[in-house]
């Protein structure tokens, strides 16, 4: 009943093939079927936000997706951003110091991609607000508000 | 953490969900936003053999009013429930509410109809459901039925529904132009459940005395439910300081919260007190704004 089934994903724009049983996180087949291991698991109970992919744009925690259910939907991991240079986000977490181990990192980036689109220019009650589906051991999140607030400034301004 | 096996399943329309749901019986569960069963999958507290996958069911994602009832498909995602203008517009607590609801990434996914059936205690949209007076809309391979939300919950996560029905839309009757409304939640990390949540409308007649007020709480009981006040200690009162204090000690009088290491029950009580006081507040803010 659980047989594996050879399932089509759209990652990153490019289409890729796994044999996967149904009960397969996206986030395992993202990192040991794909090779994308830059989508951390942290927790595999939707708390920790390690996992934070895109689902058609909009950022969801792929330890709570099974991959089964990804055909026929875009995903965008860690691995799409900044590939030559680093994104804005990234550019700013980098010289405000919002990262240390860089665990937590590629699930508030992917968090805060999608969030920035939508709301160019948050206050830092709402950066908070969506900052708090993120744990970060390290940096005491203070230098990470810090930076989405100054990514959104430098992002405001790139736009014609 | 990973699921046992199950096998899956995606239908294209509800009528196909509902012949897989009966097919299987007790042995399948729909999955919606995954949210709350995905957890409980890769804990293995869940263990159904089918997953019947609702998220192509594009016709339970919906928001539209008609004539004075907000209904919302059972597919509708809470950042769809706390940013659509139409319910900012027709139902602002439960804009609100939603909003509240876990973390950003959470409410992407997360459906309305989930959460009903999901029934935790402290949960935002069934607080609302039961202080509305909304109707939750049910399908079978049998038919639709309705019931009201006060009847839907009736257990710490259990609620009137079969084997093989899911919900499809619920009905929230629009809230009075009139009506102020306040929504407070206290919990101790940002985005966690809710220790307590509190939600209250209120209007006021022309002569700014109180003609209606109602108050529901969430996270003291194995369900949420709405105070039943009584009248004399309310209708046609002036909406004083004093008055406040008065109907939210009454609350707190009215809830009778389980003790547990973690929350003695006293506290709970005074929680509750607190919030209600706030969410009235907060009630009598919005309804003078609307006035002015
Ligand atoms: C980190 C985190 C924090 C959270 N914080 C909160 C919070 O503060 N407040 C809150 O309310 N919730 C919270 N949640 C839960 C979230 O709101 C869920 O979205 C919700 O409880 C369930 O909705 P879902 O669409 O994800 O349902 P699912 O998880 O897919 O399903 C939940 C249950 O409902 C059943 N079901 C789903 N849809 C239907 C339907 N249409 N008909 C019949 N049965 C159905 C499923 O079989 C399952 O039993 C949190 C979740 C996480 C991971
Ligand atoms: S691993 Fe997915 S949220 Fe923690
Ligand atoms: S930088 Fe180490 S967990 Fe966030």
């Amino acid at each position: 009943m659980s047989d594996k089934r050879t399932i089509t994903l759209t990652v990153n724009g490019t289409t890729r093939e796994a044999d996967v049983e149904p009960r397969r996180l996206l986030s395992d087949v993202l990192r040991e079927d794909l090779g994308l291991t830059g989508t951390h698991v942290g927790c595999e109970h939707g708390v920790c936000g390690a996992c934070t992919v895109l689902i058609d744009d909009k950022p969801a925690r792929a330890c709570l997706t099974y991959a089964v259910q990804m055909e026929g939907h875009e995903i965008t991991t860690i691995e799409a951003v900044g590939e030559e240079t680093l994104s804005p986000l990234q550019q700013a977490l980098h010289e405000e110091h919002g990262l240390q181990c860089g665990f937590c990192t590629p699930g508030i980036v992917m968090t805060f991609e999608a969030f920035l689109r939508e709301m160019p220019d948050p206050s830092e009650a709402q950066v908070r607000d969506v900052l708090s589906g993120n744990l970060c051991r390290c940096t005491g999140y203070q230098n990470i508000v810090v930076a989405v607030l100054k990514a959104a400034a430098v992002m405001r301004e790139k736009r014609p | 953490m990973k699921p046992a096996s199950f096998d899956y399943h995606r239908p294209q329309t509800v009528e196909d969900a509902l012949g897989l749901l009966a097919r299987f019986g007790e042995t399948a569960k729909p999955i919606a936003g995954g949210q709350s069963l995905g957890p409980m999958l890769n804990m293995r507290l869940a263990r159904p053999r089918h997953l019947v996958d609702l998220n192509d069911l594009v016709e339970l994602d919906f928001v539209r009013v008609v004539d004075g009832v907000l209904e919302l498909g059972a597919m509708t995602r809470h950042q769809r429930v706390a940013t659509s203008a139409e319910v900012r517009r027709a139902h602002p607590l439960l804009a609100a509410a939603a909003a509240t609801i876990g973390h950003y990434p959470i409410r992407q996914r997360g459906t309305l109809g989930g959460s009903l059936v999901h029934a935790d205690p402290a949960a935002q949209m069934p607080l609302i459901a039961v202080l509305a007076n909304a109707r939750i809309v049910i399908g079978g391979v049998g038919g639709m039925r309705e019931i009201a939300a006060c009847d839907f919950f009736q257990s710490v996560m259990t609620v009137d529904l079969r084997a093989g029905e899911i919900v499809t839309s619920v009905r929230f009757p629009v809230l009075a132009p009139n009506a102020g409304w306040g929504f407070r939640l206290f919990s101790r990390r940002h985005g966690d459940f809710a220790m307590v949540a509190v939600a209250a409308t209120l209007a006021l007649a022309d002569d700014g005395r109180v003609a209606d007020l109602k108050v529901a709480v969430g996270g003291v009981a194995s369900v949420p439910f709405r105070i039943d006040l009584d009248a004399s200690v309310f209708a046609g009162a002036t909406p004083t300081a004093s008055w406040i204090e008065e109907i939210s000690a009454h609350v707190a009088e009215r809830i009778a919260p389980e003790d547990n290491a973690l929350v003695p029950a006293e506290y709970r009580r005074e929680l509750t007190e607190a919030l209600v006081r706030d969410g009235i507040k907060d009630a009598l803010r919005n309804t003078q704004v609307e006035a002015a």
